[in-house]
């Protein structure tokens, strides 16, 4: 399709369009209003991917797996394998499990989805500040900071939730504020409240990590496919395989940390 | 000779835009380039005194390394602003 597409360009003698990036997703159509992005599709997709997957293995469900069960199962072995080997106990695990799994899947989905031909490519034709500009379909859903902030901002809010569950509110808001009345005085309420900023900068170090990384993969990957044309074009190759490892790598590290801050979140800090 | 360059890019914001994205991204990288180096080191030191203990270090390495990219990822982002924004 995009060889299609190109070939159509040329033939009317309107040239390539030119290379836009923009840090902002595109809305692609409006719902009464509310505008519809890109990104917001392709999280939708993945979604319904991962929601209609599961279901369909639950309803063929075999005790002796075969095919895509078995895949499945694997790549479930290994990541419960991870949390336990950081929170060595397996009542903490069941509880981390669910969201750093699905922390993990999602986002590895969403990264590789973007190395699907047609990034940044096929979309629509739409005149924005005057100049015509092509609005794609497919954009990784992690280059939008609402998709990250908002992944970072479940992680951090379900550490608070498990800090509180598992030690109680006192206990754990006693982290946080520190009487300057007993030792370590009033350097420990200042620890205290530099705890709550750690808080607030962990959201922002989650969501520019991702964003970060993946904006800057898509942006490389688009200069590259403009480079050349269409025929001669290998040269994004190299640029999707560190695509593609880049995504594994983001992923992992995001789930790995949302674990070892869950995990933090439930030691208790007052015996020494 | 050298104040009309100056001026010229003073002038001209597109060309101020690239010189602050390059040099954005450019420091922003030394830091976080030393760090990551740093942490490798160590952590092949303690594998290689231990390798009974690599998979923890390993663990760990992975995190620390996280950590330490994020700061170049934050002087990316601040580039990748300065010239598309």
């Amino acid at each position: 399709m995009k060889l299609v597409k190109l070939t159509k360009l040329k033939a009317k003698n309107m040239g390539i369009q030119d290379l836009v990036i923009s840090i902002a997703p595109e809305p692609i159509f409006h719902i009464h209003g509310f505008p519809i992005t890109n990104t917001t599709v392709i999280t939708l997709i993945t979604s319904l991917i991962v929601i209609v997957g599961s279901l369909y293995l639950r309803k063929s469900f075999k005790i002796v797996p075969k095919g895509l069960q078995n895949v499945i199962e694997s790549v479930l072995e290994a990541l419960l394998n991870m949390v336990d080997s950081v929170t060595r106990d397996r009542k903490q695990t069941q509880k981390f499990f669910p969201l750093v799994a699905t922390i993990f899947i999602f986002v590895i989905l969403i990264n590789w989805i973007e190395v699907v031909p047609g990034l940044g490519t096929i979309g629509v034709k739409e005149v924005h500040h005057g100049k015509e500009v092509v609005v794609p379909f497919v954009r990784s859903a992690a280059a939008d900071l609402n998709v990250t902030l908002a992944l970072a901002i479940v992680s951090v809010f379900f550490t608070q939730f498990i800090g509180i569950a598992f030690l109680g509110t006192r206990k754990y808001l006693s982290k946080f504020f520190v009487s300057p009345f007993k030792k370590p005085y009033f350097i420990g309420s200042f620890v205290g409240i530099l705890e709550v900023i750690s808080e607030f900068s962990k959201v922002i170090s989650f969501s520019f990590r991702l964003f970060g990384n993946i904006f800057a993969g898509e942006a490389l990957l688009l200069v590259a496919l403009f480079l050349l044309p269409v025929f001669f074009n290998i040269l994004p190759l190299p640029f999707l395989f560190l695509e593609l490892f880049v995504g594994f790598v983001q992923a992992l590290v995001f789930s790995m940390l949302t674990l070892v801050f869950l995990k933090s979140a439930t030691i208790d800090h007052s015996e020494h | 000779m050298e104040n009309e360059v100056v001026q010229g890019v003073a002038n001209n914001a597109e060309a101020a835009k690239s010189i602050a994205t390059a040099l954005a991204i450019g420091l922003g990288a030394l830091g976080p380039g030393l760090g990551v180096g740093l942490i490798g080191s160590k952590a092949m030191e303690a594998i290689g005194r231990n390798p009974e203990a690599a998979p923890k270090i390993q663990t760990s390495m992975i995190l620390a390394i996280a950590f330490a990219e994020a700061i170049a990822i934050y002087a990316l982002v601040i580039a990748l602003i300065v010239k598309f924004v």
